[in-house]
């Protein structure tokens, strides 16, 4: 029998507001413990939530980038449950009436574009962390994050491989961090992921017995702690033994999925609806203003790249990958209008430069007026690509300009047909029996006689005109 | 002529303000009394008395300069669930019994701005759980009419040390009644405002959406300068209503002649106590003869007001009261076995048996599964409960009736009894379920000479007319004048 599984995922991300949900207390990451803290958040005797406005702003951005209903009327709700990084014993969410539900976004699947539904995008608030004394049995607790606002997204059980989840959940974070609302960071968290995976014989309508996978803190672990899970839950359906609905933890060293905590130990959350926060009603005005100033989202910008530059949808794809780049891309082809090109050297010789430095592309020497002014270069034969390449290097370290790069190191091309001529004949000359075995027939060695040429000229000799200027001096020896 | 102590807040404050009298030497005599009272009472945890002397010296230089207002210098006493930095908040609870408030809750900013003298925090009913200051870790609190009766709670300490002349005034909380019960029992006058008249932030939660602070005083003039300084909005409690308050002393000695009062019928058909029955029917010629017509009316789900009380409140205090685990504040038991053990007998050690009930009931009741039979049923009939009062009050300005069913009872008579504790709440739980104003004024005394007090109801918003209907009732009477015999 054939099995198919069916994948639901919850994504945690932490909003970029710059106080907390519901106190004033900074957001900034990394500070010294418990400094970023105050009664509130500190779950003090006393103390009251206030809504971060902000933070509902960056919820219903969201929230209406993955085409969500907004609802008029939400709810905060209480989950109760004890854990000492939790300083209130109960995280204030949302339960029966998140703040939107219904949406969809769009992922590439191999069968080409689909829509992944969102059950619903509700507002929470974080926990602290807890750090474990490594010598004795202490452990101490750091508040610095409680209080932080998180949006749970909350998808249908609509994702059926483990790649698809993956491309879920690139797509999510790509929205979030074009909208400026999350960071996007699984290592440091605040992009986090939980899933619901069940299997099922294909063709059966109703949903199998499913477990929840925690502990998955990259794309790459995320796909393979789900499939790990598919193969073992198919597998034990296949010898007939059942599925037991419960928690398990992905081991990322080992890549496999432990039981956590059973059905039965389950908490119970006892939600219900915080009295210390009235309803929560969205202003129909502000879900409009939000939603007239949304910025061109990924899917749609990489739609508008393939049809308006004619470059290939994997291109589009990597150029859209965040709001910056595709900036860049679009900058650089004002000033100098060829997509292919430009997108070219933008994956190639950009992305390598980027890979290395922490900071990306605000902090890179090399700004698209210097790449278009570098491509003019290249495009205007003054030097070959294979300098240019060098010349960018030098671009990105000095910051300079490449004209005066290409100038003050000689590198210009030589463009000069006598001159080349005279190093063709030379090289020709130094190469005798070279000369004779290609004469001979031997035409592999067409390429060694212009890398030899290209070598006399330090890379400089145009190489088109190389390739010409050879062609004809053999044919003139060959007369002989 | 009256020891400083007995005196009113208006008539302490006209005293400061021509200079005959400094609010050290009020300070003084507040504390005086205290130190003559407070064996026999037990109305205070904690008394303050040197910081009470400063804030009396910083009154009395405000005062010099000109820039006092109506309570400046005026000693007050806090319930001791109400945040005062640098002071214990210890809820009268084991498991706070070291906590200091890190903080100042709105209306003790409120009170330091006014220039107000602190005396300190009042005994209570643990977490304000219980109708007699009974279930306070430190002991109960006496009736200063009679030291083998109950005061009333969960205030029974800030009713008692207004009563006895231990501070001027006081601030209480009320969830099923916590100030309108131990003010009827110790024959002073208090209010429970509108929920989200009076911030929150500050006040220890016992069930949120009940809770309120309110302020006890000798009588309505003092309440109704009480109010001005403790009514408002305030950002830091999101259900607090950003709304004008009028002034509330301009209520005071306004006629009542054409008002209608409401008398439900399902609160006097509980009435049996002879007592409470003919201080009613005395309250009700008083007014008539003021020019108020009465009307009959019925409100009827009152009936199941408190069982509906007793779904919500400990619903509410099951997570309020999560907080207090040994983590971070307060109690911590000294020997256990990991982290679990560590909040179990934390927990067992620190909280009392009424409030362990309360927090098994509020458990139960939101558990996966119960929820939409006990909470969520109980949240309709709160519902219904308001729905009753709004059409109650087409037909009449304001509700009068009975406070308690009787008078006050002994220590140790109810306490062993949950069921007959809680059934003393009846009349004044429902106001706390529609959120309305109530408020307790003396109405006489029983045949052995103990308090009796009567309940005004008001609309939503309506404080100034609870002052305007208590001042023209204590124009008339003499019952709030009289005081105990200590």
């Amino acid at each position: 029998m054939e099995y198919e599984a069916v994948i639901g995922l919850e994504v945690h991300a932490q909003l970029l507001t710059d106080s907390k949900a519901f106190c004033s207390c900074t957001t900034r990451f990394g500070a010294e413990p418990n400094s970023n803290t105050c009664p509130i958040c500190q779950g003090m005797p006393g103390t009251l939530p206030v809504l971060n406005r902000k933070a509902l702003e960056y919820t219903v951005r969201m929230a209406l980038a993955c085409n969500c209903t907004i609802n008029e009327i939400s709810r905060f709700a209480r989950k109760n449950y004890y854990y000492p990084d939790l300083p209130k014993n109960y995280q204030i969410s949302q339960y029966e009436l998140p703040v939107a539900e219904h949406g969809w976004v769009e992922i590439e699947t191999a069968e080409g574009v689909r829509r992944i539904g969102l059950t619903r995008i509700h507002m929470e608030e974080d926990a602290g962390k807890l750090i474990h004394d490594e010598d004795r049995p202490v452990s101490y607790v750091d508040l610095n994050r409680t209080g932080v606002p998180l949006i749970e997204i909350v998808s249908e059980p609509e994702i059926r491989t483990p790649e698809e989840a993956a491309e879920y959940l690139r797509a999510l974070r790509a929205i979030l961090v074009y909208l400026d609302v999350c960071d996007g960071n699984m290592q440091e968290g605040s992009f986090r992921c939980d899933a619901n995976v069940s299997v099922r014989p294909v063709g059966q309508k109703s949903l199998g017995v499913k477990t929840e996978v925690k502990n998955m803190n990259s794309f790459r672990n995320v796909q393979r702690a789900l499939q790990y899970e598919i193969d073992r839950q198919t597998e034990a359906l296949r010898n007939g033994e059942p599925i037991v609905q419960e928690t398990r933890l992905f081991d990322p060293t080992t890549g496999t999925t432990a039981s956590m905590r059973s059905k039965e130990q389950a908490h119970d959350y006892r939600y219900f609806p915080d009295p210390d926060l009235l309803p929560l009603r969205v202003d129909p005005e502000l879900v409009e203003r939000i939603g007239r100033d949304l910025p061109e989202l990924p899917s749609e910008k990489k739609r508008r790249f393939v049809e308006q530059f004619g470059i290939p949808p994997y291109d589009a794809a990597v150029l859209t990958a965040s709001r910056e780049l595709a900036a860049y891309f679009e900058r650089t082809l004002e000033l100098f209008p060829k997509p292919k090109a430009v997108s070219n050297w933008i994956m190639t010789e950009l992305m390598r430069q980027l890979k290395g430095e922490e900071a990306g592309l605000a902090s890179c020497a090399v700004k698209p007026e210097q790449l278009a002014d570098l491509l003019k270069l290249i495009d205007a034969g003054t030097i070959s690509g294979k300098i240019a390449k060098a010349v960018f290097e030098e671009m990105c370290s000095t910051g300079g300009d490449p004209a005066e790069i290409i100038n003050r190191k000689g590198l210009v091309q030589i463009s000069d047909s006598e001159a080349l001529t005279e190093l063709v004949r030379k090289v020709l000359d130094d190469n005798r029996g070279e000369v004779e075995k290609y004469l001979a027939g031997k035409d592999k060695l067409f390429g060694f006689f212009v890398g030899q040429v290209m070598k006399a000229s330090k890379g400089k000799a145009n190489p088109q005109l190389v390739n010409d200027l050879l062609v004809q001096e053999l044919r003139a020896r060959s007369r002989f | 002529m009256l020891e400083l102590y007995e005196k009113t807040a208006i008539e302490l404050g006209e005293l400061l303000r021509t200079r005959q009298v400094a609010s050290v030497e009020v300070t003084r005599s507040m504390l005086a009394r205290i130190e003559a009272t407070e064996e026999k009472l037990h109305s205070f945890v904690t008394v303050t008395p040197e910081l009470a002397l400063e804030m009396a010296a910083e009154a009395d230089r405000r005062i010099s300069a000109g820039t006092a207002g109506p309570l400046t210098g005026i000693p007050i006493a806090i319930k001791d669930n109400m945040c005062v930095k640098g002071l214990r908040a210890s809820c009268a609870s084991r498991i706070l019994a070291n906590f200091v408030a890190p903080y100042d809750a709105t209306v003790v900013r409120r009170i330091r701005d006014a220039g107000m003298v602190i005396l300190g925090t009042t005994n209570m009913d643990e977490f304000a759980m219980g109708s007699s200051t009974e279930t306070s870790y430190w002991g109960p609190t006496r009736n200063p009419w009679h030291l083998d009766m109950i005061p009333g709670g969960s205030s029974g300490g800030s009713a008692a040390s207004v009563a006895a002349g231990q501070a001027v005034v006081s601030l209480g909380s009320d969830t099923g009644g916590s100030i309108r019960l131990p003010a009827s029992f110790c024959s002073v006058t208090g209010i429970k405002p509108t929920y989200g008249s009076v911030s929150r932030y500050g006040l220890v939660a016992y069930a949120s959406s009940l809770d309120q602070i309110g302020p006890i005083a000798r009588d309505a003039t003092d309440l109704a300068l009480m109010l001005n300084l403790l009514c408002g909005h305030d950002p830091m409690d999101s259900t607090s209503v950003p709304m004008e308050h009028p002034d509330f002393t301009s209520f005071l000695g306004k006629p009542i002649k054409g008002m209608t009062l409401g008398l439900p019928r399902e609160f006097y058909s509980h009435l049996d106590d002879p007592d409470v029955s003919r201080v009613m029917a005395d309250a009700r010629k008083v007014f008539e003869g003021l020019g108020v017509s009465f009307v009959e009316l019925s409100l009827p789900h009152l009936d199941y007001g408190i069982a509906a009380y007793y779904i919500i409140a400990p619903s509410e205090a099951s997570s309020n009261l999560a907080r207090y685990d040994g983590v971070k504040y307060g109690h911590r038991a000294e020997n256990f076995d990991g982290m679990i053990d560590m909040y179990c007998r934390t927990r067992a050690e620190g909280f009392g048996a009424e409030v362990k009930r309360r927090i098994m009931l509020g458990t139960y009741a939101l558990s996966s599964g119960y929820y939409d039979a006990y909470y969520l049923k109980a949240a309709k009939i709160r519902t219904l409960i308001t729905e009753d009062f709004k059409s109650a009050f087409q037909t009449c300005d304001a509700i009068l009736c009975p406070v308690a069913p009787t008078p006050p009872f002994k220590i140790g008579e109810k306490i062993d009894d949950p069921i007959q504790m809680y059934l003393t709440d009846v009349f004044t739980i429902p106001v706390n379920m529609a959120g309305l104003p109530g408020m307790s004024i003396p109405g006489g005394f029983s045949s052995t000479g103990l308090p009796v007090g009567l309940q005004l109801i008001a609309p939503h918003f309506a404080e100034s007319r609870l002052v305007q209907l208590a001042s023209a009732f204590q124009a008339e009477t003499d019952h709030h004048l009289k005081r105990p015999p200590l």
